[in-house]
C-alpha cells in the first residue's frame, strides 16, 4: 500500500466495493473496505485508514473510529494463522478454558498476540456459533470441532512446522490476508473450496433420527393456494 | 449402555442445585465423545413424534447447497408461486401462518411486513440478520451452510412481498464458510435469472448483497446492525422510530433473521393450515432447537413449538453418564436459566415466559452438577463486558463492575454485600439500558441468584474452593464512592 493511502490496483478493487451499495450511500463500503485493507497489510493500517477516509470523504478519526470498535479489525500485524479459542460458558467448561491456557504456555504468548515469527495468532474468542460441536476453535475462521488441549497444541505445531491441518468443517485453511479478501465480499478463488467440509454429526443429529424413523410433516401440499384460508385460523391448535 | 435416561438424571424438583460436585477449579472434566447412534437408546415413538423436519429435512442430501441439488427438492417452487401471487396477499399469508421472528424476541413476522407503508415513493429493503453470537445459539451458521438457497429464495419472495428491491444478508464476519456458501447460492441464483432484473419475467427486479461483519456481537441487534452496515461502529438507535419506516438509510426496512427468512418458501408452498398443524396456537410452525452441553448426542433437534427439555434430552440421546442435569438456558446466555423444575415446561414464546424466562433463540445449553453456575454467570458477565457496545451507562459499567465482583466471588473473597451489589447493578441494567442487551446482561446474574444463592454462599464462606488465585489487582482509582463494590 502507498504511503498516502491506495494505490491504483487497490483502488480499482474498492471501487467495485462501493459499487455494491446504492449511489449516496458509499459509507456502507467501510467494513468491506477495512477487510480489503487487511487483505493488503495484514491490519488496520494507517494507510489503510487514510485510503478508505479518502475514498468515502470521511476523517481519518472516523475510519479509526469504526476500525476500533470491530474485533476482527486488528490493530497490530496479525500472523498468518489466527486461532480463536472459544472461552465462552459452553466451550469454556468442556474444555476450552484449558486449551486456551495450554496454548498460551505453549506459544508463549497472551490474548492478541503473535508469535515472534510471525505465524500466529492467539486470541480467545467469543460465542463461535458452533456450540453443538463444542469446545471449538477456529484457524482463520474455519472450524476445527471437540478439540481438547492435545489436539489444539498439535494443530498450532502442524501451523508453525508450515503444515495446513484440515478443518472438520469449512474449507482448507488458507492464510490470513486471504481469508481477508473473501470477507471483502471476493469469491474464494479456489473454485473447489465451497465444496470442502461435511455438515457434521450434531448439525443432522435431530434430521439423521427423524429420517431414521420415517417421520415427516404429514399434510404438505406445495399446492396449496394462496389467499384467504376458507376457514381463518381454524385449523391452529 | 452405560446411558442414564434423561428420568433418572435431574433432581427432585424445587431442590435447587442438584449435590454440588467436587468443586475442581479450572475446567471440569471434559465429556466423552458423542457415541454412535448404536450406542445410545432410541427416543420414545412419542418424544419421536415431536421431530418437524421442515427446515433441516433437505439438510441430509449431499450437497444440498448446490442449485441443482436444491432444485430436485422443491428448490425455487416457492418462487414461482409468489411471484404469481399479489404482495399483499403474501404479506397475509404469513399473517395467518402465525410466524413469529426466530431472532429471539417472537414479533410476529407478518405484521412485521404490514408495517411497510406502500406506495411511499422511498425504496424499501429487506436486511436478513444473520449475525449469529447470542452464546448458546448455532442454528443459523449450519442453516447457512447446508441449505443457503433456502435463505435466498426466502428473501426473494420476502422481498417481493414488501416491495424491496434491495436485500442484504448481514452475515457474521466469523461466519466464513457460511457466508462462502452464501455467495455461491447467490451467484448461482443470478445465473438462473432468480436475482437480477424482471426474475422469471415477472416485472419485479432484485439485488442481494451478502454484507460480513467483523466481530461485534451487538450488531446482532437490528438497528445496531443497520447503522453496522451504513458504515458506522455499530450501536443501537433510539426506537421510534422503528425500522419499518426508519430503517437502512432511513427508509421502510424489514429486519428478520435467517431462519426467519428461510422458514417462508415452506409456508408460501404447504400454506398456513398446514404451518399451524405444527408447534402451538400463539407460537406455531417448526423450531430449531441447538441443544448443546452435557447431553450424549448435541446438535440441531428441529421440533414443534412447546416441545420440553425432557423430550429434548431424549432426543439427544439422554444426559451424559455420570452427570445430572443442573442448569439450562433456553434460548441464549441473555434468557435467565432455568433448572431441573422446569423440565416439563413448553419450549414456546408463552410457556417460557410463564416460567420467568425468555424462548430467546431456542439454544438450549445443557449444564451439569459438575458445572458451576456462578462461573457460567461470571463467564457470560465477561462476555457481555467484552461485548457492550459502550453507548449507554448502565450497560457499559454495569458488565464492568459486575464482571469484577463475580470474580471475587470466584476468588473466595467476596462479602454478602457482593449480592446485593450484583443486584442493584442488573435493577439498574434491567429495563435501563439502551437496548435489550442489557436487558440480557442482568439474565445470567439474577437467575443465578434467584436458582442458586447457596452455591454463591459457597464461595463466600469457603464451602467451594476459590475458582481463581487471587483477585485481579484493584486499580489505584478504585477507592472512590463510585466503586463501593470494591473493597
Amino acid at each position: 500500500m502507498s504511503d498516502n493511502g491506495f494505490g491504483d490496483e487497490l483502488r480499482k478493487r474498492a471501487q467495485e466495493i462501493i459499487a455494491r451499495y446504492p449511489a449516496g450511500r458509499e459509507r456502507s463500503a467501510l467494513l468491506p473496505l477495512l477487510h480489503l485493507v487487511q487483505a493488503e497489510d495484514g491490519y488496520v493500517s494507517p494507510e489503510g485508514i487514510t485510503g478508505c477516509a479518502e475514498l468515502l470523504g470521511l476523517s481519518r478519526a472516523q475510519v479509526a473510529g469504526v476500525a476500533s470498535f470491530y474485533t476482527m479489525f486488528k490493530r497490530r500485524p496479525a500472523g498468518d494463522w489466527l486461532v480463536s479459542v472459544c472461552t465462552n460458558t459452553m466451550c469454556g467448561v468442556l474444555g476450552g478454558d484449558r486449551t486456551f491456557e495450554t496454548l498460551r504456555e505453549h506459544l508463549g504468548i497472551d490474548h492478541d498476540q503473535t508469535t515472534p515469527d510471525g505465524t500466529i495468532t492467539l486470541e480467545h474468542a467469543e460465542c463461535l456459533a458452533a456450540c453443538d460441536y463444542a469446545p471449538v476453535l477456529t484457524v482463520n475462521y474455519e472450524f476445527f470441532d471437540r478439540v481438547q488441549a492435545d489436539r489444539a497444541v498439535e494443530i498450532v505445531d502442524q501451523l508453525r512446522a508450515g503444515r495446513r491441518p484440515v478443518p472438520d468443517r469449512g474449507a482448507r485453511l488458507c492464510p490470513l490476508r486471504e481469508t481477508s479478501r473473501q470477507l471483502a465480499g471476493y469469491p474464494d478463488p479456489r473454485s473447489s473450496a465451497v465444496a470442502d467440509g461435511p455438515a457434521g454429526e450434531p448439525t443432522l443429529a435431530g434430521a439423521r433420527l427423524a429420517q431414521r424413523h420415517g417421520i415427516a410433516v404429514p399434510g404438505f401440499d406445495p399446492d396449496t393456494p394462496i389467499g384467504r384460508p376458507a376457514v381463518e385460523g381454524g385449523e391452529g391448535r | 449402555m452405560t446411558t442414564p435416561g434423561p428420568m433418572a438424571t435431574p433432581g427432585p424438583p424445587g431442590q435447587g442445585p442438584a449435590t454440588p460436585g467436587p468443586a475442581t477449579p479450572g475446567p471440569a472434566t471434559p465429556g466423552p465423545a458423542t457415541p454412535g447412534p448404536a450406542t445410545l437408546p432410541e427416543p420414545s415413538a412419542r418424544v419421536l413424534a415431536k421431530l418437524t423436519p421442515v427446515l433441516t429435512k433437505r439438510w441430509l442430501s449431499p450437497e444440498a447447497w448446490r442449485r441443482a441439488v436444491y432444485e430436485r427438492l422443491d428448490g425455487y417452487t416457492a418462487l414461482r408461486k409468489a411471484l404469481a401471487t399479489h404482495p399483499d396477499d403474501l404479506i397475509q399469508l404469513i399473517k395467518d401462518s402465525g410466524l413469529r421472528g426466530r431472532g429471539g424476541a417472537g414479533f410476529p413476522t407478518g405484521m412485521k411486513w404490514g408495517f411497510i407503508p406502500q406506495g411511499d415513493g422511498k425504496p424499501h429493503y429487506l436486511v436478513v440478520n444473520a449475525d449469529e453470537g447470542e452464546p448458546g445459539t448455532c442454528k443459523d451458521v449450519p442453516l447457512m451452510m447446508a441449505d443457503p438457497h433456502s435463505l435466498v429464495e426466502g428473501a426473494i419472495i420476502s422481498s417481493f412481498a414488501i416491495r424491496a428491491n434491495r436485500a442484504f444478508i448481514y452475515v457474521r464476519g466469523e461466519a466464513l464458510h457460511a457466508a462462502r456458501r452464501l455467495h455461491h447460492a447467490v451467484a448461482e441464483a443470478r445465473a438462473a435469472g432468480y436475482l437480477g432484473v424482471d426474475i422469471l419475467g415477472s416485472g419485479f427486479d432484485l439485488d442481494l448483497v451478502i454484507h460480513h461483519g467483523a466481530g461485534a456481537y451487538i450488531c446482532g441487534e437490528e438497528t445496531a446492525l443497520l447503522d453496522s452496515l451504513e458504515g458506522f461502529r455499530g450501536q443501537p438507535r433510539l426506537r421510534p422510530p422503528f425500522p419499518a419506516t426508519h430503517g437502512l438509510y432511513a427508509c421502510p426496512t424489514v429486519v428478520n433473521n435467517v431462519e426467519t427468512i428461510a422458514t417462508v418458501p415452506y409456508i408460501v408452498l404447504g400454506g398456513a393450515a398446514w404451518f399451524r398443524s405444527m408447534g402451538t396456537e400463539k407460537s406455531p410452525g417448526p423450531k430449531l432447537y441447538s441443544v448443546s452441553g452435557r447431553v450424549n448426542r448435541p446438535g440441531q433437534y428441529e421440533c414443534g413449538l412447546g416441545v420440553t427439555l425432557r423430550e429434548l434430552i431424549e432426543l439427544a440421546g439422554g444426559m451424559q453418564p455420570g452427570h445430572r442435569l443442573s442448569f439450562w438456558t433456553p434460548g441464549g446466555s441473555s434468557t435467565p436459566m432455568l433448572t431441573a423444575e422446569h423440565l416439563d415446561a413448553p419450549l414456546d414464546f408463552e410457556g417460557m415466559l410463564a416460567a420467568g424466562t425468555m424462548l430467546g433463540t431456542t439454544a438450549v445449553q445443557v449444564f451439569s452438577d459438575q458445572d458451576c453456575p456462578v462461573y457460567a454467570a461470571y463467564r457470560w458477565i465477561e462476555f457481555y463486558h467484552h461485548e457492550s457496545c459502550g453507548k449507554c451507562t448502565p450497560c457499559r459499567e454495569g458488565n464492568y463492575w459486575m464482571k469484577q465482583v463475580l470474580r471475587r466471588i470466584l476468588s473466595g473473597q467476596g462479602t454478602r454485600e457482593d449480592l446485593t451489589t450484583l443486584q442493584d447493578a442488573c435493577d439498574n441494567l434491567l429495563g435501563r439500558s439502551f437496548c435489550a442487551f442489557g436487558d440480557g446482561a442482568a439474565s445470567p446474574v439474577l437467575s443465578s441468584l434467584a436458582h442458586f444463592r447457596e452455591v454463591y454462599l459457597d464461595y463466600l464462606e469457603g464451602r467451594r474452593p476459590p475458582r481463581f488465585p487471587v483477585a485481579p489487582p484493584r486499580p489505584a482509582w478504585a477507592h472512590t464512592e463510585l466503586a463501593g463494590a470494591v473493597r
